[in-house]
């Protein structure tokens, strides 16, 4: 992952900057072992065994007389392979995930662009106002949609108001919905990212492009988007596991008729109580996850990577 | 060049307000006088949130989540701190491998760990506990503390620790009085955003909690499944406002920007 890699890389930049020791300190190879040990052994039990368990799990069948059946076969992978209801779940999770994505690079990339030319009290204010809602509990800010969108319908009667439509547009229990309150609880990423890329950004650099003649749009073009583009793929990366995999915001606007990956696991695991197939939805959602997360690291790094030294 | 048009702003104040609404309306609906959801045109009113006090599943459930906050927090710097020193100034055979599998969660999607948690805690006895819910979230705020405090220990000079050696204090003196205090905000900063993370959790957590053990915004969570009402939106009034005011004292003391964007994060 690409914070792992510029740990990485700051360890080795460090490394001859502090002045060699005079004498390598007297150590036991196994010292750095000893004290990872306590945290690999938690990681080993905890993480990697329940997660092989998970798979082992969906390897399992059901039946709603017998329960949970200790058979291996891989019938479950097959059903959802096979079932156009399963398909329709998982499409709508990555249409959703990839219009998320697009939402926030259109309107996260110039928010952190904007921020970083503000004056001093503002732009920290600014800043706290925009980084702020990561803090908050989701339940709360989806809350906030639902009251929004449903309840007071303040949105269709401002939408109405300005005379933008004429019928109120049902977002409850759409995609649109869903769309809109996770591009608000995501957004802040995507700002953070790019903004961590700008911090590269000498504003001197834009100056020099402007007194040898460039127009601000190419400005723009040329300077500041080349320089950002690394921010804004690793902010969509965050973004889109990040969607693909939301529940609580799908599960609040979307209810139990606009169903998710994420949510057809839970219901499948809490309501109609089959485990192996909930299972297997997981494992497949895991899977999606770390094929995006890691495939376009890599890519990114590789394309980039002389913005990245 | 270096300033904002008027069309920039008027873009940043609308984003602004994009992010502002859903929290604001939460906060407007919570002081409404009627029994039903409502904007409080007809007044302001407590009575919503002295019904907080009749519901003593929400305290308790507050209760739960400060406290599992504070024990798995805890339990991930006493890890972690170790962790990154080690993989922060030590080359070692695995190096990298251990780095990535302790950064690893932050890679898998919280329903997967919350069917895996419950499976493994069904099996093993620890399902609904309390000690169950500390052990997950230990796994899942790892990584935030890890990053921070490695930030910190890599960023440090390592010639005042070799002073101290070599004027005989021992590695356990060197760690207490030389090393520890040197990353010591980093160390604060990691329980910091440790507890902020393990308070909000609720995707885990939904699958592991039970109703005599939960945290309060699975409780919220369940709660808004069924029915929404002025009840909960006082409830998550309060949450906003209690994480608005130590989002202002952190900001102050240690910088929300350098807390989120962090030192080795790209």
């Amino acid at each position: 992952m690409s914070m792992a890699a510029s740990t990485e890389s700051q360890v080795q930049a460090n490394a001859p900057a502090t002045a060699p020791p005079p004498r390598r300190p007297r150590r036991w190879p196994w010292t750095p072992y000893l004290l990872s040990a306590p945290g690999l052994a938690l990681f080993a039990v905890l993480l990697l065994v329940p997660l092989v368990m998970t798979f082992l799990l969906s390897l399992n069948s059901f039946s709603f007389y017998g329960g949970i059946e200790n058979v291996w076969q891989i019938g479950n992978y097959a059903d959802i392979i096979a079932d156009s209801y399963f398909h329709e779940v998982f499409l709508r999770t990555f249409r959703i995930a990839a219009v998320v994505t697009l939402l926030c690079a259109l309107f996260g990339a110039p928010e952190a662009y904007i921020l970083r030319r503000m004056k001093s009290p503002w732009r920290g204010l600014c800043l706290l106002i925009v980084l702020g809602p990561l803090l908050i509990s989701v339940v709360s800010r989806t809350l906030g949609w639902a009251l929004l969108f449903g309840s007071t319908g303040l949105v269709n009667q401002g939408l109405m108001g300005l005379g933008l439509i004429a019928t109120p547009i049902e977002f409850m229990y759409t995609e649109t919905g869903v769309i809109i309150a996770l591009t608000h609880v995501l957004v802040p990423f995507m700002v953070l990212s790019v903004w961590a890329s700008l911090q590269r950004l000498d504003p001197q650099v834009e100056n020099a492009a402007l007194s040898l003649g460039a127009g601000p749009l190419t400005v723009m073009r040329r300077v500041v988007l080349p320089q950002i583009v690394p921010g804004i793929l690793s902010g969509s990366i965050i973004v889109f596991a990040l969607a693909a995999s939301a529940f609580a915001t799908p599960a609040i606007i979307g209810g139990r008729r606009l169903k998710v990956a994420a949510t057809l696991a839970y219901d499948e695991f809490l309501n109609t109580l089959n485990w192996p197939l909930g299972a297997t939805v997981a494992v497949l959602l895991l899977i999606a996850n770390v094929v995006i997360i890691v495939g376009c690291n890599r890519l990114v790094e590789r394309r980039y990577k002389q913005v990245f030294e | 060049m270096n300033r904002n048009g008027p069309l920039a702003l008027i873009f940043h104040v609308l984003f602004l307000g994009f992010l502002l609404a859903p929290i604001l309306i939460v906060c407007a609906v919570a002081f409404t006088s009627q029994g039903y959801l409502s904007l409080p045109t007809e007044g302001l009113s407590l009575r919503w949130f002295r019904a907080i006090g009749d519901n003593p599943e929400f305290i308790r459930a507050f209760k739960d989540s400060l406290l599992l906050g504070a024990v798995s927090s805890t339990l991930a710097i006493l890890v972690a701190v170790p962790a990154a020193l080690a993989i922060a100034r030590h080359q070692f055979f695995g190096r990298e491998a251990i780095q990535a599998l302790f950064l690893s969660p932050l890679m898998v999607p919280h329903i997967v760990l919350g069917i895996a948690f419950l499976r493994f805690f069904t099996m093993i006895g620890l399902g609904g506990t309390f000690a169950g819910l500390v052990l997950s979230h230990v796994i899942i705020i790892l990584p935030f503390a890890l990053r921070l405090i490695l930030a910190a220990s890599t960023g440090m000079d390592r010639a005042v620790e070799n002073a101290a050696a070599s004027l005989g204090a021992s590695s356990w003196t060197c760690f207490r009085r030389v090393t520890l205090p040197l990353i010591l905000p980093g160390v604060a900063s990691g329980w910091v955003l440790a507890f902020i993370n393990s308070f909000d959790e609720v995707t885990m957590t939904v699958f592991i909690a039970s109703p005599e053990t939960t945290t309060l915004p699975v409780r919220l969570f369940l709660y808004i499944q069924d029915n929404i009402d002025p009840l909960v939106a006082a409830v998550s009034a309060v949450l906003i406002f209690l994480t608005v005011a130590a989002m202002l004292v952190l900001d102050r003391v240690y910088g929300l920007e350098r807390l989120l964007v962090g030192k080795g994060r790209d």
